[in-house]
C-alpha cells in the first residue's frame, strides 16, 4: 500500500492504495465521490472523465499514484459556488441532454474541457470531440445542442423540435 | 402557444440536477458495512462437459471467504422462463433448464462455472484466477440451419433437438397464403439477416445481496426494470424466498433498453450468498463480462415473400425465420420473435393474408431476449425493406406502393390477431414529406454528384403494439405473468402527494411526467408531486417499464387512483360546504360549488381529511390515500413514417446519414421535449444497427466483438441532427390519456430507412444489381455491393 495525497474538487485529500488502483477507484470507493463512472474496462465509454490540472482525463485510464500532487475536479466540483448547476450544466437541463444520467458526468466534463479550448465549437468540433464519450440514450442530437447552446450559439431552430398539436 | 406545465408542456426534468451535480444514487454508488465481493468464473469455451472445477488453491488466497459452485445449488432452482409458447402442432416449446451456476455441462462462452466472495473486489478478481476448471470440449452449435441438422450435437442433452419450437402464425391461415402467392401478378422474395446486438446500457449491471440473520430479511439491489417481477421469479422459483421477506430495489438504473428486464443468476447469486456468508454480497459487472452475460437481442435470419397484383396491391405475405435463443431461454425470450413480431407482419398495410413461420433454435451462445423494439423492428425491417424491393421491381414509387396499400378505416383487424385502434398512416407520410423536404431531393443529389459522391433516400412506415399488455390476452398466448401496472397516490395532510408507482424509470423521466399528469388533474404545482419507483417496499405490486408500456398502463393505473382521490375530496368539500357531492367542481386546485361564489381550497380539503374534526366520519374515513391497477383491453399501437438520406463514398463504400426525419404519432402527448428525446435516441440505436453494430461469433463460439474496441457502438459523429415530429396525433381510444407508448419506435422504424436510402443509393449509381445488403452496412459490405 502507498499513500497518494492530490487536490480533489479543490480539497486536499489522500488515502491508502494499491499500486494498481485506478484514479477512479480512488475517487469513487476511498472518497465516495461516486459521480464519476465505470461504464466500460477498455477506456472507451468516457463515463469516468474528470479534469486532472485542466485536462479532461479518462480516470480509468490513470492509475491514482500517478496523480499524486495534481488538482483534480470531478462533476461534483461542477456545479457554481451556490449550489446552482453551472452554465453547461444548465444547459444540458434546458435542452433535455441526459437521460439515464450514467454516461452525463463524463459527456459534463468533456464538453467543459472542449469549451475551454474552443469557446465557440462548430457542431462538427462538438461531435468530433466527443468521439471518446458514448450515450446510449440520447441519440446525441441533445448532447451536441447543449454544448452548442452553453458555448452562447442559437440553437433554436435545430432539428425542428415541432411540438405535437394542442 | 405551448404550455408551460401540466400535460402537454416540455417541463424541464427534476430528475437532471442530481444526475448532473454526481448525485445520482446507482445500485454500484451502494455500498453497505461488511460487504464482501462476489467475482465470476465463466466458461471460456462456448460447449463442452465440466469435468470438475478445483476451488482448492483459491479458497487458500488472501481475503478469499468462499468459492461457490454449481454443487452449492443442488436443491436450489433454476431461472425461470415467463413465457411458454405452443408450437405449429399444438406441442408446448422444448423448455430447458437454467441453472445459477453450470452443472454437467457449458453452453456458451461467459456460462458462469463458479463464484469467488472475498473481502475485496480486487482478491476475489485474483482468486478467480486460481479456480481451476476442466471442460472436455464439445464442438459449438453456432448456425441456425445448421443447429436443426439431425447430426447437431445437444446445446441440451436432455432434449430430442436442438429446435426450442416451430411456430405457425395463422396456421390455419397457411393454405390460403400458398394459394394466393400460387395466382399473384408479381412476388418479391427478400432473404435477410436481422443480425445479433448487443444492447449496451451504458450502466453494467449489478447485484448486491443483503441478509439479515434476526429477521431473516433479504434484501437485492439491482440494476433492473422491473424490481417486482424480480422479486417474484427470484423468491418464488429459485431461492424459495416468499415475497414478504425479499425486498427488492431498483434505485438509479443507468439505461436498461430490454437488457435489465430478465432475471439473472448474478441477482439470485448475490441474493443466496449473502445469505449463506451472513453478509452483504456485492458483485459489480465489467464492460467485457456484460458483452458475455446480458442477454443480446434480434439474430433472426429470415427469407419474406410478398405477392402483390398487377398494381401493387399486396395479396399474401409469407415469412420463413430462424430466431436464435442462445444457449438457455431467457426470461421473456420466446414470446420476442413469435407474439411480438408475428402479430405486427401486418404492418401499416390491409394485407389479407400473412402466414409468419419461426423456428427458434438453441445454439453455444448468449441467450437472447427483449432489447428495445422487441420482435417488432424485426417484423418492421422484414416488411418494410420487402416493400421496397418489391416497388423498384415493378417500376411503382415507393411512396405511391405503401399510400396504396395502407390501412385507412379503423378500427381494423389485422390477419395476424390484433386489432388496430386508430390511426392515420397518410397523415404521418404527408407531414414527413414535409419535414424531410423530399421535394428538395434532387438537388441535394445533384450536389453529392457534383462531389463526387453517391446520394440516396429511403424510406418506410412502422408500427408497433405497444402499452403491454392486456393480461388475459397474452395469458391466452402463454405469457406466465399478467402484465397490469399499479399506482399509489398519497396525498399527505397539507396538500403535497406522493405517488408510488410500480412502473420504473432509467431515462425515461417519469419523476416528471408523472408528476406533470397528477398536477395537471388536480390543478396544482408540479413541485407538489413526488414520484416514487423502484423498491417493492414501497411501491405496490407492479410489471415495471419495457414495451413502451409506462405511460400507457402504468400512467392509467396513476390516473385512476387520481380520479379516486378526487372523488374523495369532493366528498370531503361537500360536507365542508355543505353541499351536495355531485355540485362539486374542481379547477386550479379549488373546490367549488356550482353555481355560487363558494369554495374550498385543494389544501384546506386535504388537512380535514387527515384532522377530521369537521368530517363525514360516517359516511367516509379519514385519509386520502387510493390505489388502482389497470389492466389495458387492447394493445396501444403507434406508427409513423421516417426517412433517411444518405452519402456514400464510391471508392471505399463508407456511408454518412446526412439526414433522418422521423414523423410518428404517439397519440396524446404528456411531454413533447422527453418523447422527441425518447426518438432521438431510438434512431440512433437503429442507425448503429444498420450501419455499425454486430455481435459476431467465430466457429468456436468466441465472440469477436466483445468490447468497445470491436463492437461498434454509435457516437456523436456517426449521427446527424434529426427532425422529428409527432403532431399528427391520432389519440388511444381505449386508454384515459390517450397515450400510445415512445420509447422503441425510434429503434423500430429505423434500421430499413437507412438500409433503402443506401440500396437507392447504389441504384441510382447504376449498380442496378445491388437489392439488398445485410446489416451492418459496413464499408467493406457496401464496397463490395458495388464490385458486383
Amino acid at each position: 500500500m502507498t499513500k497518494v495525497s492530490m487536490k480533489v474538487n479543490g480539497k486536499p485529500v489522500s488515502g491508502e492504495i494499491e499500486g494498481r488502483t485506478l484514479l477512479v477507484s480512488f475517487l469513487r470507493d476511498t472518497l465516495g465521490l461516486t459521480g464519476t463512472h465505470v461504464g466500460c474496462d477498455t477506456s472507451q465509454c468516457g463515463a469516468c472523465v474528470v479534469h486532472v490540472d485542466g485536462k479532461a482525463v479518462k480516470s480509468c485510464t490513470m492509475f491514482a499514484a500517478e496523480a499524486e500532487g495534481c488538482e483534480v475536479t470531478t462533476i461534483e466540483g461542477m456545479a457554481n459556488a451556490d449550489g446552482s448547476l453551472s452554465t453547461i450544466q444548465q444547459a444540458f437541463q434546458d435542452h433535455h441532454g441526459l437521460q439515464c444520467g450514467f454516461c452525463t458526468p463524463g459527456m459534463v466534463m468533456s464538453a467543459a474541457a472542449l469549451l475551454a479550448e474552443t469557446p465557440k465549437p462548430t457542431e462538427a468540433e462538438v461531435r468530433h470531440y466527443l468521439e471518446g464519450n458514448i450515450c446510449r440514450c440520447t441519440g446525441y442530437h441533445n448532447i451536441v445542442k447543449a454544448i452548442l447552446a452553453a458555448s452562447g450559439q442559437d440553437v433554436g431552430d435545430i432539428g425542428g423540435d415541432a411540438i405535437a398539436a394542442e | 402557444m405551448p404550455k408551460d406545465h401540466g400535460i402537454g408542456a416540455s417541463s424541464k426534468r427534476r430528475e437532471d440536477k442530481r444526475f448532473l451535480t454526481g448525485k445520482g444514487r446507482y445500485t454500484d454508488d451502494i455500498n453497505l458495512p461488511g460487504q464482501a465481493h462476489a467475482w465470476f468464473v465463466r466458461s471460456q469455451v462456448a460447449h463442452g462437459r465440466l469435468t470438475g472445477v478445483d476451488t482448492s488453491a483459491a479458497e487458500a488466497m488472501p481475503g478469499v471467504l468462499r468459492v461457490f459452485t454449481g454443487a452449492d445449488f443442488e436443491g436450489v432452482g433454476g431461472l425461470p422462463c415467463g413465457w411458454l409458447v405452443t408450437d405449429r402442432f399444438g406441442q408446448p416449446m422444448q423448455e430447458p433448464g437454467h441453472p445459477v451456476l453450470a452443472r454437467g455441462k457449458v453452453r456458451h462462452v461467459g456460462d458462469p462455472v463458479a463464484v469467488v466472495v472475498a473481502e475485496t473486489a480486487e482478491q476475489a478478481r485474483d482468486a478467480a484466477e486460481a479456480v481451476e476448471v476442466e471442460i472436455d470440449e464439445l464442438p459449438a452449435v453456432l448456425d441456425m440451419k445448421a443447429a436443426l441438422d439431425p447430426d447437431a450435437p445437444l446445446v441440451h442433452d436432455e432434449l430430442k433437438n436442438n429446435l426450442c419450437y416451430d411456430w405457425g402464425f395463422v396456421e390455419e391461415n397457411r393454405a390460403a397464403v400458398d394459394a394466393a402467392f400460387e395466382t399473384a401478378a408479381h412476388v418479391t422474395t427478400l432473404d435477410l439477416v436481422n443480425q445479433r446486438l448487443v444492447p449496451n446500457a451504458m450502466e453494467p449491471r449489478v447485484a448486491l445481496g443483503d441478509f439479515n440473520p434476526a429477521t431473516e430479511d433479504s434484501t437485492l439491489y439491482t440494476t433492473s426494470q422491473n424490481p417486482h417481477v424480480i422479486r417474484l421469479l427470484m423468491g418464488a422459483f429459485v431461492l424459495g424466498i416468499p415475497e414478504h421477506k425479499l425486498r427488492v430495489i431498483a434505485p438509479d438504473v443507468g439505461g436498461g433498453f430490454g437488457s435489465k428486464i430478465f432475471h439473472y443468476a448474478e441477482e439470485a447469486f448475490c441474493t443466496f450468498a449473502a445469505k449463506q456468508l451472513k453478509r452483504p454480497v456485492k458483485w459489480t459487472c465489467t464492460r467485457s463480462e456484460a458483452f458475455i452475460s446480458d442477454a443480446h437481442g434480434r439474430d433472426h435470419v429470415t427469407r419474406i415473400e410478398l405477392a402483390l397484383d398487377a398494381e401493387g396491391h399486396f395479396q399474401a405475405l409469407r415469412t420463413e425465420t430462424h430466431a436464435n435463443m442462445g444457449a438457455y431461454l431467457s426470461t421473456f425470450a420466446p414470446s420476442i420473435p413469435t407474439w411480438l413480431h408475428g402479430t405486427l407482419m401486418a404492418g401499416n398495410y390491409k394485407t389479407p393474408l400473412i402466414y409468419v413461420n419461426v423456428k427458434a433454435v438453441f445454439t453455444n451462445t448468449v441467450p437472447v431476449d427483449a432489447y428495445r423494439g422487441a420482435g417488432r423492428p424485426e417484423a418492421t425491417y422484414q416488411l418494410e425493406r420487402v416493400i421496397d424491393k418489391a416497388a423498384r421491381e415493378m417500376g411503382i414509387d415507393p411512396v405511391e406502393i405503401r399510400r396504396r396499400n395502407f390501412i385507412t378505416e379503423f378500427p381494423y383487424a389485422t390477419p395476424v390477431a390484433v386489432e388496430y385502434d386508430t390511426g392515420d398512416y397518410n397523415a404521418t407520410l404527408d407531414k414527413l414529406l414535409e419535414i424531410a423536404d423530399v421535394a428538395g431531393f434532387e438537388a441535394r443529389l445533384a450536389d453529392s454528384k457534383s462531389r463526387g459522391m453517391l446520394r440516396g433516400l429511403g424510406l418506410n412506415c412502422y408500427i408497433e403494439a405497444c402499452g403491454i399488455a392486456p393480461s388475459q390476452l397474452v395469458g391466452q398466448l402463454g405469457a406466465r405473468a399478467g402484465l397490469y401496472e399499479s399506482a399509489t397516490v398519497r396525498v399527505n395532510a397539507t396538500g403535497g402527494l406522493v405517488v408510488m408507482t410500480g412502473s420504473h424509470s432509467h431515462g425515461q423521466g417519469h419523476e416528471t411526467t408523472f408528476a406533470q399528469v397528477v398536477a395537471d388533474m388536480i390543478g396544482i404545482g408540479e413541485d407538489m408531486v413526488e414520484i416514487v419507483h423502484g423498491d417493492t417496499a414501497n411501491t405496490p405490486m407492479g410489471m415495471g417499464t419495457y414495451g413502451s408500456r409506462s405511460l400507457a398502463v402504468g400512467g392509467s393505473a396513476m390516473v385512476r387512483a387520481t380520479n379516486k382521490i378526487i372523488a374523495k375530496a369532493k366528498k370531503i368539500a361537500a360536507h365542508l360546504m355543505e353541499a351536495a357531492p355531485e355540485d362539486i367542481e374542481l379547477k386550479d386546485g379549488r373546490f367549488s360549488v356550482a353555481g355560487t361564489d363558494k369554495s374550498v381550497a385543494w389544501g384546506d380539503v386535504t388537512l380535514a381529511a387527515y384532522v377530521p374534526h369537521n368530517y363525514p366520519l360516517e359516511d367516509i374515513e379519514p385519509g386520502l390515500e387510493e390505489t388502482a391497477f389497470y389492466d389495458p383491453n387492447n394493445f396501444t399501437y403507434p406508427a409513423g413514417v421516417y426517412a433517411c438520406e444518405v452519402e456514400v463514398d464510391p471508392d471505399t463504400g463508407k456511408v454518412t446519414v446526412c439526414s433522418f426525419a422521423a414523423a410518428d404519432d404517439f397519440g396524446n402527448i404528456v411531454n413533447p421535449m422527453i418523447v422527441s428525446g425518447q426518438v432521438h435516441g431510438g434512431i440512433a440505436q437503429g442507425v448503429g444497427q444498420a450501419l455499425l453494430e454486430a455481435a459476431s461469433y467465430d466457429d468456436y463460439g468466441q465472440l469477436l466483438s466483445g468490447s468497445y474496441m470491436d463492437y461498434a457502438m454509435p457516437r456523436a459523429d456517426d449521427v446527424p441532427f434529426y427532425r422529428v415530429d409527432h403532431s399528427c396525433a391520432t389519440p388511444c381510444t381505449h386508454n384515459p390519456l390517450g397515450v400510445k407508448g415512445c420509447g422503441e419506435a425510434g429503434a423500430i422504424g429505423s434500421p430499413p430507412a437507412v438500409v433503402n436510402a443506401v440500396v437507392d443509393a447504389l441504384q441510382r449509381a447504376g449498380h442496378t444489381g445491388v437489392t439488398h445488403i445485410d446489416m451492418p452496412l459496413t464499408p467493406s459490405r457496401v464496397w463490395a455491393a458495388m464490385q458486383g
